[in-house]
């Protein structure tokens, strides 16, 4: 075997096991929200299917499948048919630039645990989360429901606003590693976690990833209580699922960036790279569950005050001071 | 090779993307073909070595200028667009004016500058765009935030709700 095409098998193995841990990773991320709020609640939670409710996701997988593809007849049916696919595809795109691990060593080649190791990784992270967007919008638009429009232009008006907040909270990461590249910021940390210099940063980004991947207490495009279900009202069997998963894989990837940019990545002590960056980013995810089992939704003004005014230039002065700190040491 | 090939799929889609954005009638229809003809241009600069400007176009025109024209349209229920009044001549020759002057100008380009210049051989690093974008057009960048300010100023104008004795 060549040497080229070891690397081709390498990349390919490489990517499906990314794709595989991250889907699976997400079904099982529905079934333990449904434990953990449940026991939040005091109750019970699925656990009649499999050994503890262990096969439950399997279980809704192949009920979503077999239902009816239900269409609206006044919906758009191209974009409805589309949007699912663009809410879920870049939520999964992202993960591609997050250094999950320390690098291998196959049969004496290096083996970096990151599928594309960008220059400009921040960036594309960024650009991948704007494009989000548009699934939440089409979707809600495309529907023809009004419930569904007015999630629509909810979800839309909160993701523009807080990816604001999230980038702009992401600007002293970069002046303290210096580099675009996810890679370099997770070597910069090596000694020392992001967090601890920069604690402002890190909850002004744990804010807005909670309210990028539309969590309570800023779940208001999908309002049950106000919308049915938002923009997603008029979606069922696997499309549903679709918009179901994609938040799951956001929640993820934001948890993995999370780690990424301020707890330092796979560094840790003990035990092994891919087993510190798999808890940090599994407590990410745990703490999302439990702040929907805790906080009540927060009112559509409140979001939007919140977002403009407090975390915006909050990020701002932040960078600002975070500046002076450079210069003056 | 690969390359070679990627690329003209990328500059078919941009192309018709951007055709089917103008001839197409519906406003919400339109923008999708223009995000997808502003994605494959993404994707050439970025097989043109240059990430950052794929990255730009992807956050800036793609990911902020395109949601928000979507959410204006999605606010203000347009109606029935094609049932409007189709402009005049007298509407129609500054546009023509213009688009002959740009037509001509890329025939002239075309015609003089045979030479395909290739893409650099390593990808431009973000650092050495920020030095050459703020230490030697330094003056400029100014210029244009001083302008964005502006206009932003001019929007806060026209957007401010009459107060009080104003009102009346």
């Amino acid at each position: 075997m060549t040497a080229f095409s070891l690397d081709i098998l390498l990349f390919a193995l490489k990517l499906a096991l990314v794709f595989f841990v991250i889907l699976t990773l997400a079904a099982y991320l529905v079934f333990a929200e449904r434990r953990v709020l449940a026991w939040v609640q005091d109750r019970k939670g699925p656990n009649r299917v499999g050994p503890c409710g262990l096969l439950q996701p399997l279980a809704d997988l192949i009920k979503l499948l077999t239902k009816e593809d239900v269409v609206p007849s006044a919906a758009d049916h191209w974009l409805f048919y589309l949007a699912p696919a663009m809410a879920a595809i870049p939520a999964i795109l992202i993960f591609a630039v997050i250094p999950f691990g320390a690098p291998l060593t196959i049969y004496g080649r290096q083996l970096p645990l990151v599928v594309a190791d960008l220059n400009v990784g921040l960036l594309f992270f960024l650009a991948l989360s704007s494009i989000a967007v548009y699934g939440v919008a089409i979707g809600g638009w495309a529907s023809n429901s009004k419930y569904s429009l007015l999630g629509g232009i909810r979800g839309l008006a909160q993701l523009i606003s807080y990816e604001l907040s999230m980038g702009l909270s992401l600007v002293p990461i970069v002046m303290l590693s210096r580099s675009f590249n996810l890679t370099d910021i997770v070597a910069a940390q090596e000694r020392v976690p992001f967090i601890v210099y920069q604690p402002l940063a890190f909850i002004i980004f744990l804010i807005s990833i909670t309210a990028e991947c539309k969590r309570i207490p800023f779940d208001l495009p999908e309002a049950e209580g106000e919308l049915v279900a938002g923009f997603h009202t008029e979606y069922s069997g696997m499309r549903f699922g679709l918009f179901f998963v994609g938040e799951y894989i956001n929640i993820i990837v934001l948890g993995g960036l999370a780690t990424t940019f301020f707890l330092g990545g796979w560094h840790g002590p003990l035990l092994a790279p891919v087993v510190w960056f798999s808890l940090k980013t599994l407590a990410f995810a745990f703490f999302f569950i439990w702040m929907r089992g805790t906080l009540p939704r927060l009112r559509y003004d409140q979001l939007m005050h919140f977002g403009w005014k407090v975390l915006t230039p909050l990020a701002l002065v932040n960078i600002v001071v975070t500046g002076w700190w450079l210069a003056l040491t | 090779m690969i390359e070679q090939a990627i690329f003209y799929i990328l500059a078919a889609v941009a192309v018709i993307g951007t055709i089917l954005a103008i001839t197409e009638k519906h406003p919400v229809h339109a923008i999708m073909y223009l995000v997808t003809s502003l994605f494959s241009m993404a994707v050439i600069f970025f097989l043109l070595m240059a990430p950052l400007v794929a990255a730009f176009e992807v956050i800036l025109y793609a990911g902020a200028i395109m949601v928000l024209f979507l959410f204006v349209i999605m606010m203000l229920d347009l109606g029935h667009p094609e049932q409007g009044m189709s402009p005049g001549w007298q509407t129609w020759w500054p546009a023509l004016l213009l688009s002959t002057i740009s037509i001509v100008s890329l025939v002239v380009v075309i015609i003089s500058h045979r030479a395909v210049m290739a893409a650099p051989a390593a990808a431009l690093s973000i650092r050495e765009v920020a030095r050459h974008l703020f230490q030697e057009h330094g003056l400029a960048v100014e210029l244009v935030s001083l302008q964005l300010l502006f206009a932003l100023v001019g929007a806060l104008y026209l957007g401010k709700q009459p107060t009080g004795k104003d009102a009346k």
